[in-house]
Parts: C-alpha cells; structure tokens; sequence
C-alpha cells in the first residue's frame, strides 16, 4: 500500500474512535451501554492475553473455514451446472432461490436441532449461506465467457476439460472472486447466527455470555471487535488472492 | 508450413433453425475445389453464407448435405492441418502474446521446450518477437491480428483459412498485412482460402476469385487473376486488375446475383 492510503486507513480510523468517544462525553452514557474505546481496547487487550477470546475466535474461525470451502466447492459446481445446463436451471434453481429467500436466521434453529449443537450444523449454516453468491456469481462469469473465444478454443481441439480449465475458469475468475468476497463475509454471519442457534463455544457464544451471565459489557464489545477484524481480515486474505489470480488485465 | 492440401467442398447445403423463425438456408449447394498451394479469395453480399463456409471448411459446422474434404480425406471435426483465422483475432485477455501463440500447442500437449521453440520461429513469422510479453490489451489492432494469424500457423497447417482477418483495421495497416500473407504464402505455399469484402484486397492476394450469390449461398461466377507472382501492391495499377475489379464488381451488381 502506498503512503498516503495507510495514513487515510488511519486517519479515518482515529476519526471513527474520537466520535465514539464524544459520544459517550456528550451523551453521558453508562459503561454498560456503550463502554468508551478506551476500555474496550483495554479489554480487547487483556481478554486475548488472558486467553479469554482466543480459544472462541479458534472455533468461530474453523467453523467459517469449513463452511466456506464447502459452500464455495458445492457454489462453483452448481453455478457451473446452471450456466451450462437449461435443465438444471430450471428444475434447481427455485430451490436455490427459496433457500436464500429464507432468512438463514429463521433455518437456524432447524439446522441445529438436526445437526446437534457440535461443529456440523454450524458448517452447514455457513456453506447454506455461502453457497449462494458463489453459485450465482459462477453462473455469471462462466455464461460471459465469450462465445467467439470458445468457438475459437474448438477450432484448436480442446477437449471439455481443457475449455473449463484454459477458457471458462480464468475467463469467469473475477466474477467468482467477487462472489467470494460477499461469501466470506457472509460466511462470518453464517458462524454466528449458527453459535446463537445453540453451540458451547465460538464468539456468538462470547457475545452472548458477556452480555448475559458475566455482565461484562466492555467484553462483549471487544469480542464484536474480534468478529469485525476477522471478517476484514478474511476479505483482505480474498483481496490479495484476487490480485494474485487476476492481476492485470 | 509444409505445403498446401487440396481443400474440395461439394454440395454444402447449411441451414439454420431458429426457434419461432422460418429455417433460413445459409448455403445452397456450395461446390468449390482449392487446388493445393492456391490462394483463393471469397467474396460476396453480407449474409451469403462466405463465413458459414469458413465453418463448414474448417470442421466446426457440419452440413446438412454435402461434404468437405482434404487431400481426400473427408473433414468431419476441426483438423490441425486446418488453420483458421477469425474477423476478430480472439486473444484470450488474460494471456501474454507468447500465450496466446502457443495455446494451440498447449491444448495439443507439446512440451514447454518445443513451445518455446516453436514460439519463436512464429513471433518472428509475423514481427511481435517485441512484444511477446505483452497482454492483448497493449497491442494495436494490427497486432493482434498478427498474433491470432501465428497461432493459427502454430500446428503448421496445410491450409489456412481467413474470414475478413483484416475488416477491422485502417486501410494501410491491411495493405501491409495482405503482404504479409503474401510473404507468408511464398515460405511454403500452403493452401489459403480468405473471406472479404474487399475487391482489390481478394485480387492482390489471390489466383481466382470467387463470387458467392445472396443467400442461400453458392458459387456464381469463378474470376481467375493472372497477375505474376510475388505481388506487390504496385500490381494493383496494372490493367489486367481493372479489367478484373470491372467483372468481379459486374458480377456482384449485376446478373449472375438477381436470382
């Protein structure tokens, strides 16, 4: 990054924090309300060191991992299928969109009463979330690939496979990486909603502990801290693997 | 290249079905022989099926009637001795010059050192040896044109086939490149089979000239150039030419095409 974009990036974080700050001067707001920035980063600080969060961020971050390499696998095939297959469009496609049409909030507790309160039905939860935009980000990309270029791609003998692999993946990648970056930070969501939905232990549960039985509300708002850096962090981690593949072009 | 091949269509019939549409007929009864080493060009109206036929030659398009064969042997799939060149130069985007060139060698499991090999003979072919690292988006119109012409050269084909290659760049970057394929032509005299719309770019290339009727199409009137060889394009002032481009342009007016 250049000099000016990381002094921006840190310019309008110090704006962001002396707002919250003023906030919570002018307003007068109790710490259990809305704790100044200054204690929640305090709390921020000591919950990792004392080994509160970490353990919960390890769990939250295995479930979304898991969940999304299902979904985006289960996305890349089914996108493939629809843009390729009048067919599958037709008898699939209403399924896909009810299921997305159905808040994911109101699937939750049903996922979690068949998947047990374990590892599975948060997986399930976030791949059911994360399925979507790349299925239809892949059905997108691979229906523009260029007919002339496939045609093209014929007239040299490429066999099926080496039109997918030489043509249609890198001709639809960009696509694709932009439905990944709306998958991965919906595969965030999908963690969460699935460890209120019933789980012992990930930062939906740290939420929900912090506000509930520890009362201890500048926890809880660096426990959303931790889920707002891991959703950046994981979308930064897209980013770069979207400059690395695509690149210039 | 290693010489030409004798390219024969006999009673191509194409048809095209759209649905809710009448069956439209895109060529009729298309005969037409290429004798080995022979440049002929197509021309003809828009929509006479010169493009179709092109696809027909070339083993993309199978014909509801008729047959194409090479040297004999009947064309039923896209042949690497086969080369076609498309009106747009169809790079991929995202690959290099050198990328672009040598797909066809890729899709065809060459190894990377003969690649290279064979990549280099080819930039130099048609003068990109420059730009080779360069993406498609960096080329002039030209260019690419040149780097869709070397992949097409890249399996060395027999014959090679050119639908309008040059329809979409300035007059003086298409004179110099129909020298090109003059050039081309002279190393090894494959058979050349090119579709235009231009008069004098089908008689400076070309040994006949080969008018098409409106849709459906097939072969009105055969115009042979009997202009020596190598060409240049002062050849175009010669006498011969005028006597040419006066029945060429008959025939696409007039007569043979009000049927």
């Amino acid at each position: 990054m250049k000099r000016s974009a990381v002094l921006s990036v840190v310019a309008s974080f110090a704006v962001f924090v002396l707002v919250w700050k003023a906030i919570v001067v002018i307003g007068g707001y109790p710490p259990f309300i809305l704790p100044p920035p200054e204690s929640v980063a305090s709390r921020f600080v000591r919950g990792w060191a004392d080994g509160v969060i970490a353990p919960h961020a390890w769990s939250t971050l295995v479930e979304i991992a898991l969940g999304l390499l299902v979904g985006t696998v289960v996305g890349l095939v089914a996108g493939y299928g629809l843009a390729r297959s009048a067919l599958v469009e037709r008898i699939v496609s209403p399924y896909i969109v009810a299921a997305q049409a159905t808040p994911i909030l109101a699937l939750a507790p049903l996922l979690a009463l068949w998947f047990g309160p374990g590892l599975t039905s948060k997986v399930v939860i976030c791949a059911l979330i994360v399925f979507f935009p790349i299925a239809v980000s892949t059905m997108v990309g691979i229906r523009s690939v260029d007919a002339g270029l496939l045609e093209m791609a014929r007239s040299f003998r490429a066999t099926r496979r080496q039109v997918l692999t030489t043509l249609e993946v890198p001709a639809a990648l960009p696509s694709i990486l932009g439905g990944l970056r709306v998958g991965v930070t919906l595969a965030v969501v999908g963690a969460i909603v699935g460890e209120w939905a019933g789980a012992d232990r990930g930062l939906g549960v740290l939420v929900n502990l912090a506000r509930g039985s520890l009362f201890d509300i500048p926890l809880m708002f660096a426990t959303l801290v931790t889920i707002a850096l891991l959703g950046i962090a994981l979308y930064l981690v897209v980013v770069v693997l979207e400059r690395r593949l695509v690149g210039v072009r | 290249m290693t010489g030409g091949a004798r390219l024969v269509a006999s009673g191509i019939d194409v048809r095209f079905a759209r649905r809710g549409e009448p069956q439209t007929e895109a060529l009729g009864g298309f005969d037409l022989a290429v004798e080995r080493g022979e440049i002929v060009a197509i021309i003809g109206p828009n929509g006479c099926g010169k493009s179709t036929f092109l696809r027909v030659a070339s083993g993309l398009l199978a014909p509801a009637a008729g047959s194409v064969t090479l040297d004999d042997a009947p064309v039923t799939a896209p042949d690497p001795a086969i080369g076609l060149v498309f009106q747009e130069p169809r790079l991929l985007p995202w690959r290099s010059v050198a990328g672009n060139v040598t797909y066809p060698l890729e899709l065809a499991g060459w190894s990377n050192e003969r690649r290279a090999a064979r990549l280099g003979e080819l930039l130099d072919l048609v003068g990109l040896a420059d730009a080779r690292d360069l993406r498609p988006s960096q080329l002039s119109g030209g260019m690419r044109q040149r780097a869709a012409i070397a992949r097409a050269l890249a399996l060395q084909p027999r014959v090679l086939l050119l639908d309008e290659p040059f329809s979409a760049l300035d007059a003086l970057t298409r004179d110099r490149l129909n020298l090109e394929v003059l050039a081309l032509w002279e190393r090894a005299h494959p058979t050349i089979v090119i579709v235009t719309h231009s008069i004098p770019e089908a008689i400076l290339l070309a040994d006949r000239v080969v008018v098409m009727t409106p849709r459906p199409g097939r072969v009105a009137a055969i115009v042979p150039i009997d202009l020596p060889r190598p060409r240049s394009l002062d050849a175009l002032d010669r006498a011969v030419v005028s006597d040419a481009a006066a029945e060429i342009r008959g025939l696409l007016g007039g007569g043979a095409l009000a049927a």
